[in-house]
């Protein structure tokens, strides 16, 4: 790809470090991250656990202040963006209040952001079907399965039309065979919303299958060990994981993570 | 319905007979000493029945503290002279009477002290320095008697010129708070760390926080201390009334004490009892239609 084709950097992070202080000492939880990600990427983040992942993440979105470096998202601050609401955020656990309905819960933040009465509903109707909850909006989240409620969760996180989708281990919780659907569904959001998403997972071959850019962490300190970019097409059948390509990155960033856990068990 | 109702009723019938075993042998000795004054035998069974009808017993058998209750209420304003029937206001020796003032100052104290409650609460919750200076207070009002309380305040208040419904509203608001404190402390900061950043994400004002997260989550815990705090807002009204003597179970109470009416004081008793009920019943039907409201009740 050219240069001239190249989409904009969206998020940007140089020589970022953060140091949690705690009692037993500073923990160093990201360590010289350097990192662009450009518009309408799929970048998943993976590691195993301490490796800062969730924690990159959550500075990405001014949920944690870094200690050094610089980090720009969509070219503001990450406070800036925040306040700019430049993204919408997925945790693990759908997080769904429970006093309000499917509907009710994608609304929030379209009520706190001053949407219009009629423009709310007319939201939460595309963004529910979007992620094919049409017909339960009425419902109350625990009358929904795990896998529905991670969906009313993608779907209010999409409400309010954020370029961005930061998403932190969104089906972690979730078995195997929803995980799978919802990988598939996912996609195809991706493809239809154009957003550019970042996505933290321990799961190998989930991180293979999504993304256009695979971030492979390591831990103590938290840094970045490879950076893959993906060479399957955008269109990605749940079959395309027996082919050779898909093994062959599977592999490599198994690999990653090894170097990352050898070079740390070898000191 | 009726396998819930079969062990509370077993459980009554259980207390009854065991009160009514109790009556016999504190009743008996007045028995024994009559008998034995007018130089004669008495009989095991007529004892025994003898001790379920005394006029001033030790412990009043339970069917005679039910006949009081009725008498000092439907008979009382149906056929007594002072009663609503005949008078057209309710007799000032019914329970009712003294029920509805008791009533009265309990709402009062009820309202003050959640009102006051959930502010102090709200306080806490968003203020550091309230945070760590009243918390301590309040636990500390809490450890003084409040039936030592009760009268100084009467006094002072009375000094001031306010005397009647409001100190004994004050006296019950003293006891309702502190449950509501505590409830409302612990369900306001009940939201959790991903949902308060949630919130963030969304870049919500501190108002936005409070309406649509940390007021919702603590809606369970404010009807649970509610519970608590009608009860206590009743517990505290009668024992203002003690001292001020203008009406009330309280008075009842004190009154059936002065004069022997063990009777008397055990229907009071009842009729508190029966009230206390009523209430924290009526708080605990709001919470269900407030909570399946908000799709909190399954």
């Amino acid at each position: 790809m050219s240069d001239v084709a190249a989409p904009p950097v969206v998020i940007e992070a140089q020589g970022l470090n953060l140091t949690f202080t705690t009692n037993d000492g500073p923990v160093h939880a990201l360590k010289d991250i350097n990192l662009s990600i450009h518009k309408g990427e799929f970048v998943s983040f993976i590691g195993p656990s301490g490796c800062g992942k969730t924690t990159f993440l959550r500075t990405i979105a001014d949920l944690e202040q870094p200690t050094g470096g610089t980090l720009s998202v969509n070219g503001m601050s990450a406070s800036a963006a925040r306040k700019a609401r430049a993204y919408g955020y997925v945790f693990q656990a759908a997080g769904l209040y429970p006093w309000r309905t499917i509907e009710g819960n994608v609304r929030l933040p379209l009520e706190i952001m001053g949407f219009s009465k009629a423009d709310q509903a007319e939201r939460a109707k595309r963004v529910l079907e979007l992620v094919e909850l049409s017909g339960f909006e009425k419902k109350f989240p625990w009358q929904l399965s795990g896998g529905m409620q991670q969906r009313a969760s993608i779907a209010r996180a999409l409400a309010f039309d954020a370029d961005i989708l930061l998403m932190d281990e969104p089906f972690g919780a979730l078995d195997e065979i929803v995980r799978d659907r919802l990988n598939e569904e996912l996609l195809k959001l991706w493809a239809r919303t154009q957003k550019t998403i970042g996505f933290v997972t321990h799961s190998i071959p989930e991180a293979v299958y999504l993304s256009t850019k695979i971030v492979v962490m390591s831990p103590r300190p938290g840094r970045i060990t490879d950076i893959i970019d993906s060479p399957l097409p955008k269109e990605r059948p749940l079959e395309i994981r027996d082919s050779p390509e898909f093994i062959a990155i599977a592999h490599r960033v198994r690999e990653g993570l090894r170097a990352g856990y050898d070079q740390h068990e070898g000191v | 319905m009726k396998s819930r109702s079969f062990p509370v009723l077993t459980v009554v019938a259980a207390l009854l007979a065991l009160w009514y075993i109790a009556v016999i042998p504190m009743n008996a000795q007045w028995e024994y000493d009559q008998a034995s004054r007018a130089g004669r035998d008495l009989p095991f069974g007529e004892m025994v029945a003898n001790t379920m009808a005394q006029e001033r017993p030790v412990l009043p058998a339970p069917h005679q503290v039910v006949a009081e209750l009725w008498r000092s209420t439907v008979v009382e304003e149906a056929t007594g002279r002072r009663g609503l029937w005949r008078s057209g206001s309710l007799s000032n020796r019914s329970l009712v009477y003294h029920g509805l003032i008791t009533l009265s100052a309990t709402m009062l104290g009820f309202v003050i002290g959640t009102g006051g409650g959930i502010l102090l609460a709200i306080g806490i919750v968003y203020n550091k320095a309230m945070d760590t200076s009243v918390m301590p207070w309040a636990i500390a009002s809490q450890t003084i008697p409040i039936i030592a309380l009760a009268p100084m305040i009467i006094v002072v208040l009375n000094s001031v010129g306010i005397s009647g419904l409001v100190p004994k509203a004050i006296i019950a608001a003293y006891l309702s708070f502190f449950p509501v404190v505590v409830g409302m402390v612990k369900g306001l900061r009940a939201p959790d760390a991903m949902q308060l950043d949630l919130m963030k994400t969304y870049s919500a004002s501190g108002n936005d926080v409070f309406a649509k997260l940390r007021l919702p989550t603590s809606m369970p815990y404010l009807f649970a201390s509610l519970k608590v705090g009608i009860a206590a807002a009743l517990v505290g009204t009668i024992v203002g009334e003690l001292p001020v003597q203008e009406g009330g179970l309280g008075v009842r109470l004190l009154s059936g004490s002065y004069y022997g009416q063990t009777i008397q004081i055990w229907a009071a008793l009842f009729a508190a009892a029966i009230l206390a009920a009523g209430l924290v019943g009526i708080v605990a039907l709001i919470e269900r239609r407030v909570l399946k409201r908000m799709g909190m009740a399954q």
